[in-house]
This record gives C-alpha cells, sequence and structure tokens, in this order.
C-alpha cells in the first residue's frame, strides 16, 4: 500500500504556543514520574484547576503555591516516566503552564501532552538551562533561547503536527467521520 | 530479511507488510478503561463528538484502583463509568472481579497476534498473551473508543534472551528486576520488549505476566512472549480460537538483543526511588520494614501467594510488621481460598483484602506515614507512590516479601 499521508484536519485553533517568549523556569532532574507531578491520592479530581493545586505536593511543594501563567518546566531526562495519567500534563496546564522542555519525554506523557495542548519539547541540551531563568521558544526557527544562548529543539513527528496544529487531539478528531484505517503516515 | 513479532502482529492486522518506525492507523481489537483513568476517556469521548463506541464488545471495563469506593469522588465516578456502560451496551466488570490486567488476560479478553489498548500504563502485560498491548492516555482512549483505531509508531524490539535455570525462591521477579536496572528506566523508550530463551519458555503464564507487566518500567511501549503451547493451554476456555504459529524471525533487523543467564541469579530488590535500582538482596539484609504488602498486577496471582505461603511454612509473620496481601483477581483470589492459603496468611498475622490495586498506587488505602519503609511485590517505587513522599519502597519477590515479613527486616528467602 502506497504511504498515505494523514488526513489533515481543519486548523482550528492554535492553542499551543509556536512561539512563547520569557517564560520563567522551574527546572527538574531526571525521570520525574507522573506519581510526583500528581500523586495518586488526587486522582479523583478530573478538573485542571482543581489538580494544580496538588502539582508536585511533597516533591516541590513551593510550586502549586508560586506558579504563574505562563511558567515553563524544564526537565531532564525521562520526564513524565510511570503512569499514563493524564491528570499529570492537565495539573500542569491548569496551573498554567503551556511549555516542558526535557532532555527525553517518557512515550506516553509525550503523546498526553499533545493531545490536551501541553507543548512537550525536546532539547538535548535542557540541563543546561537554569531553574528561575527565563526561556523563549521558537518553533518554526527550532530553537530556544535561554540566557542569551540559543539551543536547539528537536522537531515532533509530523502526524502530531497535525494534532498540534488542530489544537489537541479532541479538536483534531471533532472535525473526522471516521478515520483511515491501516492507512501510514509520515513520521 | 525477517520482521519481529511486532512487526508480524501490525502487518497480519493491515495485510500489508509494516516495518518498526512506521506509522500507521492501526485496528484495536480491545480497549481497556478503569476507574481512574475512565471518567476523563469518556469525558473526552463525548467532546471529540461521540455517541456510539466502536464495538460494545471490545471494550473492557472495571474498576480496581479504588474500590470499594473510598471516598465520594470515587463513588461518583463509579456512577459516571456505570451510567456510560449502560448506555452503550459495555459489560462492566465493577468491583467484583479484581485488578484490570490480570481481569482482561484471564478473562480472555487479550489473546495472540491482537492489538490492546488500555488508559493503564502496564497494559503492556497482555504481551504474555502473545498480543501487542499498550498504555495510553485518557484523551488517546477517547479516540480509541470512538473509532476504534489509534496512531501508532511499529516500535522497534529490544530481544531479551534468557537461559538458565532459577535457583530455589528465585524467579520471573528477580528477573526482571535485573533487566529493568540492566536496561535503565528509560532504555527501552518506544521500543518493545520481547523476552525469549529457554528460561522464558519454561515461565508458566503468571511468571511471563511478571516479565511484559514490566516493560514499562524501562519505558518500554510493549512487553511480549511469543505464543507457544503454554499460552495456547491457558487460552484454551477463555477464548474460542485456533492456534497458529507468531514469533519474530531469527533474521528479524533487532534494536538489540541482550542476554541474561538466570542460573547465578539472586534474589533482587529494587531501591527507592526508583525501579531501576535492582541490588542483589544481599546488599539490603536487614533494612528495616514497617509494611510488606504482597499483590498487585505484577506479583498478585495464586503462584505468588503459594510462594508465599512455602516460604511462611508454619512460622508467623513479625508482629511488628503490617502485612497486606491482595490477590489481583476474584479467580485467584478462590484458588488461593481454596487451596487454604488465606487462612494460613490470616493465623500468621497477615490482613487479606478483597482483589484490587490496594496500596500499590496509594490512592486507596494502606498509606505509608512519613519516614515509614515499604516491601513490595507491585512494579513501582516512586517517591509518595504508596503514601508520603517522606516514605520509602523497595519492590521484591513475594517470596522476598514473605521471607522479610517473617524476619521483620529485608531478608534473603533462601535463608529462610
Ligand atoms: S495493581 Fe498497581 S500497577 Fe497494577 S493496575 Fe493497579 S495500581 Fe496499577
Amino acid at each position: 500500500m502506497a504511504a498515505k499521508k494523514s488526513v489533515p484536519a481543519k486548523k482550528v485553533v492554535v492553542n499551543l504556543p509556536q512561539a512563547a517568549q520569557n517564560m520563567r523556569v522551574w527546572k527538574f532532574g531526571d525521570d520525574i514520574d507522573t506519581d510526583a507531578i500528581i500523586p495518586g491520592r488526587f486522582l479523583t479530581i478530573n478538573n485542571p484547576d482543581e489538580l494544580a493545586k496538588h502539582a508536585f505536593e511533597g516533591t516541590r511543594d513551593e510550586f502549586a503555591k508560586k506558579v504563574k501563567e505562563g511558567d515553563a518546566i524544564v526537565g531532564g531526562r525521562n520526564f513524565g516516566c510511570g503512569s499514563s495519567r493524564e491528570h499529570a500534563p492537565l495539573a500542569l496546564l491548569g496551573a498554567g503552564v503551556r511549555v516542558v522542555v526535557a532532555r527525553s519525554f517518557a512515550r506516553i506523557f509525550f503523546r498526553n501532552s499533545i493531545n490536551v495542548g501541553l507543548l512537550p519539547v525536546i532539547c538535548l541540551q535542557a540541563d543546561k538551562i537554569a531553574d528561575g531563568s527565563k526561556i523563549s521558544l521558537n518553533i518554526k526557527k527550532g530553537s530556544l533561547e535561554s540566557d542569551g544562548k540559543q539551543f536547539k529543539i528537536e522537531p515532533v513527528p509530523e502526524f502530531m503536527q497535525g494534532i498540534i496544529d488542530a489544537g489537541g487531539l479532541v479538536e483534531y478528531a471533532k472535525g473526522l467521520k471516521e478515520v483511515p484505517v491501516c492507512t501510514k503516515s509520515r513520521q | 530479511m525477517g520482521a519481529t513479532i511486532v512487526e508480524k502482529i501490525f502487518s497480519h492486522k493491515c495485510g500489508t507488510e509494516i516495518r518498526a518506525g512506521e506509522v500507521v492507523m492501526a485496528p484495536l481489537d480491545g480497549a481497556m478503561i478503569h476507574d481512574i483513568t475512565g471518567p476523563i476517556a469518556i469525558q473526552k469521548f463525548y467532546e471529540m463528538g461521540g455517541t456510539k463506541v466502536f464495538d460494545p464488545k471490545r471494550i473492557i471495563m472495571l474498576f480496581d484502583h479504588q474500590i470499594p469506593a473510598d471516598s465520594i469522588e470515587a463513588a461518583s465516578n463509579h456512577v459516571y463509568m456505570r451510567k456510560f456502560a449502560a448506555e452503550q451496551g459495555i459489560h462492566n466488570y465493577d468491583i467484583n472481579e479484581g485488578v484490570c490486567h490480570q481481569v482482561t488476560i484471564e478473562k480472555g479478553r487479550a489473546a495472540p497476534g491482537e492489538i490492546i489498548v488500555g488508559a493503564d500504563s502496564h497494559t503492556c502485560m497482555y504481551g504474555a498473551a502473545g498480543a501487542f498491548a499498550t498504555g495510553i492516555g485518557s484523551t488517546d482512549m477517547g479516540f480509541a473508543l470512538r473509532f476504534g483505531a489509534l496512531y501508532f509508531k511499529v516500535p522497534e524490539t529490544i530481544r531479551a534472551e534468557v537461559s538458565g535455570k532459577f535457583q530455589k525462591r528465585v524467579g520471573a521477579k528477580d528477573l526482571i528486576l535485573t533487566i529493568a536496572a540492566d536496561i535503565g528506566a528509560d532504555g527501552a523508550t518506544y521500543k518493545a520488549i520481547e523476552f525469549t530463551g529457554k528460561t522464558v519458555r519454561k515461565l508458566d503464564m503468571a511468571g511471563r505476566m511478571t516479565l511484559c507487566n514490566m516493560a514499562i518500567e524501562m519505558g518500554g511501549k510493549a512487553g511480549i512472549v511469543a505464543p507457544d503451547k503454554v499460552t495456547w493451554e491457558y487460552m484454551k476456555g477463555r477464548r474460542k480460537m485456533k492456534s497458529f504459529a507468531l514469533a519474530s524471525d531469527e533474521d528479524a533487523k533487532f534494536a538489540e538483543k541482550r542476554f541474561y543467564d538466570a542460573s547465578g541469579l539472586e534474589p533482587q530488590v529494587a531501591i527507592p526511588h526508583n525501579v531501576d535500582t535492582g541490588v542483589p538482596v544481599s546488599k539490603v539484609v536487614g533494612t528495616h520494614i514497617d509494611q510488606v504488602f504482597i499483590g498487585s498486577c505484577t506479583n498478585g496471582r495464586f503462584e505468588d501467594l503459594a510462594e508465599a505461603a512455602d516460604v511462611l511454612g508454619k512460622k508467623k509473620f513479625n508482629p511488628n510488621i503490617r502485612v497486606i496481601i491482595i490477590q489481583a483477581s476474584r479467580d485467584e483470589y478462590l484458588k488461593t481460598l481454596k487451596a487454604g492459603l488465606i487462612e494460613k496468611f490470616v493465623k500468621a498475622g497477615a490482613l487479606v483484602e478483597a482483589p484490587c490495586c490496594g496500596p500499590c498506587m496509594g490512592g486507596a488505602f494502606g498509606l505509608l506515614a512519613p519516614g515509614e519503609v515499604s516491601l513490595s511485590t507491585s512494579n513501582r517505587n516512586f517517591k509518595g507512590r504508596q503514601g508520603s513522599t517522606e516514605g520509602k519502597v523497595y519492590l521484591c519477590s513475594p517470596a522476598t516479601a514473605a521471607a522479610s515479613a517473617i524476619t521483620g527486616v529485608i531478608t534473603d528467602p533462601r535463608e529462610v
């Protein structure tokens, strides 16, 4: 079968930031798991704003108190590992975070983030970004600026770009009557 | 060039050759939701304009994380999901059957060659039944419920080949903790792990489930054991289907091959707060513990409890330790009950609960206070996973858990 492009969704809204300026950085280390982002005992909550009140509870208590709309999270390797709970990206969204930068992401968290409208950005030099510093993102140029330095960021897989352009998977799916089963997309 | 078992599953499903690295909208044989991730998935299904699920018979629904409802919020989530099940004609196992992954396999809802998704990271366990199964988030699940298909980047496969005979009191859990320490917490991200070799062939389904369950702890998209006699024997009475051949070709292209020798393997313990920290038990013998949990989808099967009971013998559990034992499902519970093990555990001082996730996720009961230490047969020891973020969780096999519950400190099960 010939490789077909994924069905393009109508461009509805772009609520993922293509360029976000001067975001204050909350820096985290390697292997930040979704239990740390939102502990299991809060998973009966489904509302992002309520979840946000408990983000990083017990591991970094000042986060929920001091995080501001437009702040960014920067992690190390394997950010978002562990449970598939979508409550994790939702809690961050509820806290006003729109961008998470990391050297690498755990698979489910990466995909969940794109699906709900939180932008995961892979930057191999994320370790060089300091806590409390400001970063600016330019997706189109494929770069991230931190303290006057430019870092390269990795492109998002093509089939996921369609979801980002739609503004998340819900918006992407709304326009579909059926899906092209077994067609291949370029990665 | 040959194909891996994962490439073959996708190729068969789509009737066209599909290779690792390709992105394909694959049809789903099953989709599993539970009480934690289900409510958001259903919400998303509606938000996407869904009215009817793709096929009610292919949806597996049950409650296991917070049962019986431990809060008004949990109870309300259950009500919401029951309503959805009734409206859509989905069979709901409700709170009666046990932990999602165990129930899915034992009810024959996962079979060789199938593609299954679950809104839970340990969905990779169905690889023990020869299925390609992976955990997804709730929005992806909303999409899956509506369309019965999902985009997959077909993963490359790491082949873990195991030879050698286990020593007494050493088994699948010790092996997977070793493999996790070797591959690392993100060493298999975006990849499948195929477990193979003579030692894996000799493992029963319970042991294979333990292996596949923890593929995600290395970031793995799926764990899988090629179906063989053991698998097909297990499928009998659970699923009407003829056996067929399904295995990786020897000349398939693997991401890498790793070899393990089970014969020299000591019992392993993963130390806090990561799963890839497995060390031989001898390194942590004598460590203080407050609570022992034997259960979860990783090690809550009859075989696990029989091993624990065997270690226990006629002894009693240490009265200073809280011992919590929970079967992974009602079927396993009944087997344990009929074998007289429950009476044995209760007499020895354990608290035996009805099948559910229990303290595994720190959501319901059995939580740790600050400073407390748990020794657990489950699959995660992240900070705060079982309660306080100032608590600690060590992971081990049922044999090591039982031995330690007797002495009151971490103990080598070969010496009890
Ligand atoms: S037993 Fe633990 S790991 Fe398994 S499904 Fe339940 S919470 Fe998840």
